[in-house]
C-alpha cells in the first residue's frame, strides 16, 4: 500500500478538531502544546490510507494529505 | 521540503487566509465543496463567475476569500443584485452564497421571486438555524425549542422549510444537503453549474453554526458532522419532506430537476416578440 | 410635444441608457411604460422588480455588469431606494435615479406634486455622502438634464438623482430634440493594468477606474470599508477618514462641472425669488408682473440642487430687501437661503402645501409688494 502523510499547515489550523474526529482510521490526535498562533493542532499518530476525508473536512484548507513518492519531500506539519 | 497546499486553496485568495471564520465553522467546508466541484468540471479559475453575497457569515465565504468577481451586497439583497448582473452579462455565470438569514428573512422575498421567475441564478443557501454574525439570534429556520439569543426560553415560532418553498415555485433545481454530506453536495455544486445550468437553481445546505447552535448544545463540529450523517434521511418524493420532519429528521436529496428554459431565454423571445412587433 | 416623464425616459435612450429596472408608482409610471416599450426593441434590457427595494438592488447589479442604467420612482419608493443609493455611493457605481415628487410622507396625495423631498435627496443615505441632485423645470430641461445625469454619473462613478414632480411630469410640451450623434456621454474608464486600483486615486477630483466583470480584475465589490483595492478594513480609522473624504470630494471638487442655475434681473433687484422646478415657471411669471408694475424683481433657479454653491444665493440677498423663497414644502429650500443670507435681507418662507395647487403668480406678486412695504 502507498504511504501516505497528512502535511498540516499552522499558520491555518485553527485546532477545531474535525479532521481528528472524522478520520476513520484514527490517525491524528490533538497536540499537548500550542501552534505559534496559539491553538492545539492535530499530530499523526498512525498510518495514514490516504482516504482525504479530513481534506474534504478542514474548514481551514489546513490540512492536505501527500501520498507515494513526495511523502518524503513533504515536511508532517509546520 | 515543502508543505502541501490544500486543493481549496488555489480557488482563494491567498493574502487573505487564515479566514475571519470560527475554529470549526462549516462555511469552509462549503468552499472545499465548491473547489472540488470546480476541479471535477476542469475549471482552471474563476473568471467566468460571479459571486454575489449578502451579510453575514456565509456570505463572507465569496468576498473576500474566493477568487473571482464578487460583490457583497445589503443584507438581503444579493438576488436582486445578482440579477441586475445576469442580465447585463447573460454569458456570464452568477453564484449566489448567503445564509438563512440574508436569503430566507430579509431576502425571501426577492428569493421567492426569483425562483419564480426562474432566473438565471445558481443560489446556495447555508443554513445554520440562526443568525450567527450578530451572535446567535434567532432565525425563520430556528426549530422550535432551540435556545438562542432572542429566544433564551427556547424558540417556539414555527420554522420554515425553505427548499420546499422553493420547490414549489417554478425553479429549476431544488436540492437539500448537509454539510455531512460532502460528496452528495459536490456533486450538487457540479450538476448545478453543468447538467442544469439554465433557470434558477438552489442548494440548501444545512449547517449549524458551530458556536452559536453545536456549543450552546455541547458539541464539538466533528459530532455534528456525524449526528447530521445520521439525521439526514434521504427523500423519495415531496411527501417524505413531512414525515421525517415530524420524526426529526432531516429530508435531504434533489427535490426537483427540470430543464425549463430560465428567465434569460425567456426575454430573449420577448424581445424577438417585440422586435417584430407594429408599434412605433 | 411630450410629457416631463416622456422627455425623462427619452433623455435617457439619447444617453444611451440600455437598461431600464423600475417598480410602478405614481406620477413616475408613464416613464417605465415608454421604457418597457422601447427597450426591447433597441437591445436593451427592462426589468419589472417586485419592489423597489430589488429595483435598486437590480440596478447596481445592472451597472457593474457594465450596463448604463436608469430606475424612476416616487416619494414612497425613493425612501425605499435609499440604502441602495448609500451601497452606490459606497462602491462607487455610475447609476441615475429619478424621483418625481408626490406629496408625502407616506401614501401622502399619490397624484399630487411637491417638492418635499429636497433634503433627502440630498441626505437619504445613513452616513457621510455626496449625491448630485439636478431639478429640471420643464419637459425640455428633463430631458437634457436626464442626459447630464447619465454623463456626470459615468465621470465620477457616483449615483445621480433627477429630482422631478407631478407638474412636470404630466405637463406636455414641445421640446426640441439635439443630434443624437453629438451627445457625448463619456464610458466609463477601465483600468490600464492590474495595478490600478479600483477603489482609489491619487487626484480626489478623478473617479477610480471601473474594472469589468470576467476579465480576470477579480474586483472585490463591498459596502463596507474598504481600501483602495476593495479589501474590507473596518478597523482602521486611516482607511475610513480616507475613504469617504475621497467620495466627498469627487463631488464637491466637481461643483464647476455638476453645478447649474439661472439667475435673472438680479443686478438691480429689491425683490428676489429663490426656486427649483415646476415652481420656477410661477416665479418667473411673477418678476416679469413686478417689472411691469415697476418693482425691482430678479431671481435664482437653482438647476442642481447638489452640491449647492450659495454664491448667486448670497449676492441675490445682498442686493435684495425681501427674498422670498416659494416651494411646495412647509418649507426646506429656505433653510439655504437662511444660511445664504447675511443679515441683509429678509427671506419669506411660502410653503404652500396642499397638493394640486400650484404657487400662482399672483400669490408671489401679492407677497412681494406686502414686503417691499413692511
Amino acid at each position: 500500500m502507498m504511504p501516505c502523510t497528512p502535511n498540516i499547515d499552522l499558520n491555518l489550523c485553527k485546532g477545531c478538531g474535525i479532521c481528528i474526529d472524522m478520520c476513520p482510521y484514527k490517525v491524528l490526535r490533538l497536540s499537548d502544546d500550542v501552534s505559534s498562533r496559539g491553538y492545539h493542532y492535530p499530530i499523526v499518530t498512525g498510518d495514514c490510507r490516504g482516504c482525504r476525508v479530513c481534506e474534504n473536512y478542514c474548514p481551514d484548507f489546513a490540512i492536505s494529505i501527500v501520498c507515494g513518492e513526495d511523502v518524503e519531500k513533504s515536511i508532517g506539519n509546520r | 521540503m515543502k508543505l502541501a497546499k490544500h486543493f481549496s486553496r488555489r480557488y482563494l485568495r491567498e493574502e487573505v487566509l487564515p479566514t475571519n471564520f470560527c475554529p470549526g465553522c462549516f462555511n469552509g467546508v462549503l468552499i472545499n465543496a465548491l473547489s472540488k466541484a470546480f476541479l471535477e468540471l476542469g475549471i482552471d479559475d474563476l473568471r467566468n463567475y460571479v459571486f454575489v453575497s449578502g451579510i453575514g457569515c456565509s456570505s463572507w465565504i465569496p468576498s473576500p476569500y474566493i477568487k473571482a468577481d464578487s460583490l457583497h451586497t445589503l443584507h438581503g439583497r444579493a438576488i436582486p443584485v445578482a440579477t441586475g448582473v445576469k442580465l447585463a452579462k447573460p454569458d456570464l455565470e452568477v453564484i449566489v452564497i448567503g445564509g438563512d438569514g440574508d436569503l430566507a428573512s430579509i431576502g425571501l422575498g426577492h428569493l421567492i421571486h426569483a425562483a419564480r421567475r426562474n432566473m438565471d441564478l445558481l443560489v446556495i443557501l447555508v443554513n445554520n438555524y440562526v443568525y450567527g454574525m450578530t451572535r446567535g439570534q434567532m432565525s425563520p429556520t430556528t426549530p422550535m425549542g432551540l435556545v438562542t439569543a432572542t429566544t433564551p426560553y427556547g424558540s417556539f415560532e414555527y420554522p420554515i422549510d425553505i427548499c420546499r418553498v422553493i420547490a414549489s415555485t417554478n425553479a429549476n433545481y431544488v436540492a437539500r444537503w448537509t454539510i455531512a454530506h460532502f460528496i452528495d453536495l459536490k456533486n450538487s455544486i457540479k450538476d448545478a453549474l453543468s447538467r442544469y445550468r439554465r433557470g434558477f437553481r438552489f442548494i440548501e445546505v444545512v449547517a449549524p453554526c458551530t458556536t452559536y447552535v453545536a456549543r450552546r448544545l455541547g458539541k464539538r463540529a466533528g459530532e455534528v458532522i456525524k449526528e447530521l450523517l445520521k439525521l439526514g434521511v434521504r427523500i423519495k418524493d415531496l411527501n417524505d419532506l413531512d414525515k421525517y420532519s415530524r420524526e426529526g429528521k432531516i429530508g435531504i436529496g434533489i427535490l426537483k430537476a427540470e430543464d425549463k428554459p430560465g428567465y434569460v431565454e425567456l426575454y430573449r423571445e420577448y424581445v424577438r416578440r417585440a422586435v417584430s412587433h407594429g408599434r412605433t | 410635444m411630450v410629457t416631463g416623464n416622456e422627455a425623462i425616459a427619452e433623455g435617457a435612450i439619447a444617453a444611451g441608457c440600455n437598461f431600464y429596472v423600475g417598480y410602478p408608482i405614481t406620477p413616475s409610471s408613464e416613464i417605465m411604460h415608454y421604457m418597457a416599450e422601447k427597450l426591447p426593441r433597441i437591445g436593451g434590457v427592462f426589468f419589472q422588480a417586485e419592489d423597489e427595494l430589488a429595483a435598486i438592488n437590480v440596478a447596481i447589479g445592472a451597472s457593474w455588469g457594465g450596463a448604463r442604467v436608469m430606475t424612476a420612482t416616487s416619494g414612497p419608493g425613493f425612501s425605499l431606494m435609499q440604502e441602495g443609493i448609500g451601497y452606490a455611493v459606497m462602491t462607487e457605481t455610475p447609476l441615475v435615479i429619478v424621483n418625481v415628487m408626490r406629496v408625502g410622507p407616506a401614501t401622502g396625495q399619490a397624484t399630487k406634486p411637491a417638492q418635499g423631498d429636497l433634503m433627502q435627496a440630498r441626505w437619504g443615505r445613513h452616513g457621510d455622502q455626496a449625491v448630485p441632485v439636478l431639478a429640471p423645470e420643464s419637459p425640455q430641461e428633463a430631458f437634457e438634464l436626464t442626459v447630464k445625469a447619465f454623463a456626470v454619473a459615468e465621470e465620477l462613478r457616483v449615483p445621480v438623482i433627477l429630482l422631478s414632480d407631478e407638474f412636470i411630469a404630466h405637463m406636455r410640451e414641445v421640446i426640441e430634440l439635439p443630434n443624437y450623434e453629438s451627445i457625448k456621454i463619456p464610458s466609463r474608464r477601465r483600468p490600464k493594468s492590474l495595478s490600478e486600483a479600483p477603489f482609489g486615486s491619487r487626484d480626489p477630483r478623478i473617479a477610480p477606474p471601473m474594472p469589468p466583470l470576467s476579465e480576470g480584475y477579480y474586483v472585490l465589490v463591498t459596502g463596507s470599508t474598504h481600501n483602495e483595492w476593495g479589501y474590507r478594513d473596518t478597523r482602521s480609522f486611516e482607511t475610513h477618514y480616507k475613504l469617504s473624504k475621497r467620495l466627498w470630494n469627487k463631488v464637491w471638487l466637481n461643483i464647476d462641472k455638476i453645478f447649474e442655475y439661472e439667475a435673472r434681473y438680479v443686478d438691480d433687484a429689491e425683490v428676489g425669488f429663490v426656486a427649483f422646478g415646476s415652481v420656477a415657471r410661477s416665479v418667473k411669471m411673477a418678476v416679469k408682473i413686478l417689472r411691469e408694475k415697476g418693482i425691482r424683481a430678479g431671481f435664482v433657479r437653482l438647476k442642481t440642487l447638489w452640491p449647492l454653491d450659495l454664491k448667486p444665493i448670497r449676492s441675490l440677498c445682498s442686493m435684495c430687501k425681501v427674498v422670498i423663497v416659494p416651494e411646495l414644502s412647509l418649507g426646506q429650500l429656505v433653510l439655504d437661503v437662511e444660511r445664504a443670507n447675511e443679515g441683509n435681507a429678509k427671506v419669506i418662507n411660502y410653503g404652500k402645501v396642499g397638493g394640486g395647487e400650484p404657487i400662482y403668480p399672483r400669490e408671489l406678486v401679492k407677497i412681494a409688494l406686502e414686503g417691499l412695504k413692511s
